[in-house]
């Protein structure tokens, strides 16, 4: 969770990542963002994350995304 | 027809009801677009403005666009501005242009007021101009007056000073486009466009234009759509939309993500793409989707209006080959052009590159209060010299490939396309050496990953520099690596060594 924390702050150091969950809903994290996250994922974890797993409640926040990554590592 | 405007009255007493524009919850038909039009129109020339350029700073909204629409109709320019563009920039913006207006919608206003106080002008919500009483007197009075030659609209794009340029654009050459790229691409009444071009680009003129000219549907899709590519695609087929204009980075967010063996395009029948280079794995991805759908390629700078070139993609396309650009649209000329050092020029022989320079009517009208950038890029054609002839130079390199195709080599300078966006790495640059401590910086592009790549010198920490940048940067020109160095390695000419740079990106952790 540490990693993808990192990758967060990474693109908005002014945010309290383990605290928000509505990275999304509030506008927050953006495309260029979004697409950032899934090749940063991809290279360090070596998983690919589909179109349907791309959505706003998997990336709303720190825990999601998280639990997303654990998931896809877990197939 | 010599007005822009011609298209909405030709079409409004036909389809008066159905829809012109929409954002998926709220639409104008074509007659509400045009009373609204004509109420802006009138409110600005009751109040002094007409004729003047006027800043347009809304959310991506039908509303917009009436604006637009009424701002022509008082002789004026309109002049789009993006709500989440920095402050600064907006700013240098209203400082070239000099609007006696800005228009903004309830979510802007606090902005735009604040921008007004600063530049001396009024701010005014888009809602209470369309409730002005429209005074056709003075619009006729307008139109008598209007000329095909006179600008409708100024986009801003990037400047390798810092400063963003105004590119300036007439009637005749938006109807000119439109035409061409209507024929071309087979628009009609039936098309139902996804937009997702920005407003404050030409790029979005491709949509809003033949909208007007057929009587046809445009859905400006929420920018939020773009991060999530099933629901895009849930959004297309909920709209019917059978014409899309996207930049490469969006086509392929949902090629390269799986979304096909989720849900499919149902309507699609026209994807047109262009700005970048679309990775022939991912176009084959799409053709194999849809094989009953038309691909186009698309290729122009903003200073020509919108797009010059097009390419409609056949199986002679070979997997490993560039998608070409194509040809000019009609009544677009382009040349190749191998310049000497004496400011000759000479035509690139068969197959060899040359720097791809447009001739004729969509030639814009230059960079708005910028005589010399304007003369740098707008200049009398070098193989014609009996009379006067501006031809434009792109910068672009290109070739004619064994087919006679115009393929794109590279560029001749630092200019970049990057996520659909044209960046000047020069601009990044300047405005990161504005920065507290930071004492030398250059700023490389890794095309292969769509990276922006900053190097700098001095005691400022990355943190500190990205949150300076963050505040004066446009979000697509924001660095996606920086790499702080010791020294800054220099060619024996005192010039960057961007070659040494590039291995020492790629030899680091972030390549």
């Amino acid at each position: 969770m540490d990693t993808i924390l990192e990758m967060l702050e990474e693109l908005h150091e002014d945010v309290d990542f383990e605290e928000c969950d509505s990275l999304v809903t509030d506008g927050i994290l953006d495309s260029f963002d979004i697409v950032t996250l899934i090749g940063e994922i991809a290279d360090e974890f070596d998983v690919r994350i589909t179109a349907d797993r791309i959505t706003p409640e998997n990336f709303n926040s720190l825990e999601s995304i998280w639990s997303l990554v654990s998931e896809l590592l877990d197939e | 027809m010599k007005n822009v405007l011609e298209y909405i009255e030709n079409t409004v007493g036909r389809v008066p009801d159905k829809t012109a524009y929409s954002d998926g919850e709220e639409s104008m038909s074509f007659s509400e677009v045009y009373n609204c039009a004509r109420a802006v129109g009138s409110y600005l020339l009751h109040t002094d403005a007409g004729g003047a350029p006027i800043a347009v700073l809304t959310g991506k909204h039908p509303h917009a666009i009436a604006c637009f629409f009424g701002i022509v109709y008082a002789g004026g320019q309109y002049v789009p501005l993006d709500d989440e563009m920095p402050e600064i920039r907006i700013g240098k913006i209203l400082d070239n242009v000099c609007p006696p207006v800005i228009i903004c919608d309830s979510k802007t206003a606090a902005r735009a007021e604040a921008f007004a106080r600063d530049h001396g002008c009024r701010a005014v919500l888009c809602g209470d101009m369309f409730a002005h009483e429209i005074d056709a007197d003075a619009l006729a009075r307008v139109r008598r007056r209007q000329i095909d030659t006179d600008p409708i609209y100024m986009v801003f794009t990037s400047g390798s000073t810092g400063v963003p340029k105004g590119v300036a654009a007439c009637h005749r050459s938006v109807i000119d486009y439109i035409e061409a790229l209507s024929s071309t691409l087979g628009f009609g009444e039936d098309t139902v466009f996804g937009n997702q071009a920005p407003l404050y680009f030409d790029a979005c003129l491709k949509e809003l234009y033949p909208t007007v000219k057929f009587g046809a549907t445009a859905y400006l899709i929420p920018k939020s759509n773009f991060m999530f590519p099933v629901r895009l695609v849930e959004f297309l087929n909920e709209h019917k939309i059978n014409t899309v204009c996207w930049v490469v980075s969006a086509l392929t967010m949902i090629s390269s993500t799986g979304t096909f063996d989720t849900v499919k395009p149902e309507y699609l029948k026209t994807v047109a793409f262009g700005s970048e280079v679309f990775p022939p794995s991912q176009l084959k991805i799409w053709r194999e989707a849809l094989p009953d759908c038309e691909f186009f390629n698309l290729y122009g700078p903003t200073e020509c209006t919108g797009m010059s070139c097009y390419y409609r993609v056949t199986d002679e396309l070979s997997d490993d080959e560039p998608v070409p650009i194509g040809e000019p649209f009609p009544n677009t000329d382009v040349m190749l052009l191998v310049w000497g050092e004496d400011g000759s020029a000479r035509p690139a022989a068969d197959g060899e590159e040359g720097e791809l320079c447009i001739r004729g009517t969509p030639l814009t009208l230059g960079y708005y209060n910028n005589a010399e950038e304007t003369d740098r890029a707008f200049v009398q054609n070098p193989l014609q010299t009996h009379y006067r002839e501006l031809i434009y130079r792109t910068g672009d390199i290109a070739r004619y490939n064994a087919r006679g195709q115009l393929v794109f080599v590279s560029r001749r300078d630092h200019q970049i396309k990057h996520m659909g966006h044209r960046i000047e790495l020069g601009e990044i640059e300047y405005t990161a050496a504005g920065a507290a401590g930071v004492t030398n910086v250059c700023v490389i592009y890794d095309g292969g990953d769509s990276k922006i790549v900053m190097f700098y010198t001095g005691t400022a920490s990355k943190r500190e520099l990205s949150s300076y940048l963050r505040g004066r940067l446009p979000r697509y020109m924001m660095p996606n690596v920086m790499i702080s160095l010791e020294q800054m390695p220099l060619l024996p000419n005192g010039k960057r060594d961007r070659r040494h740079l590039s291995e020492i990106y790629k030899n680091s952790e972030n390549a």
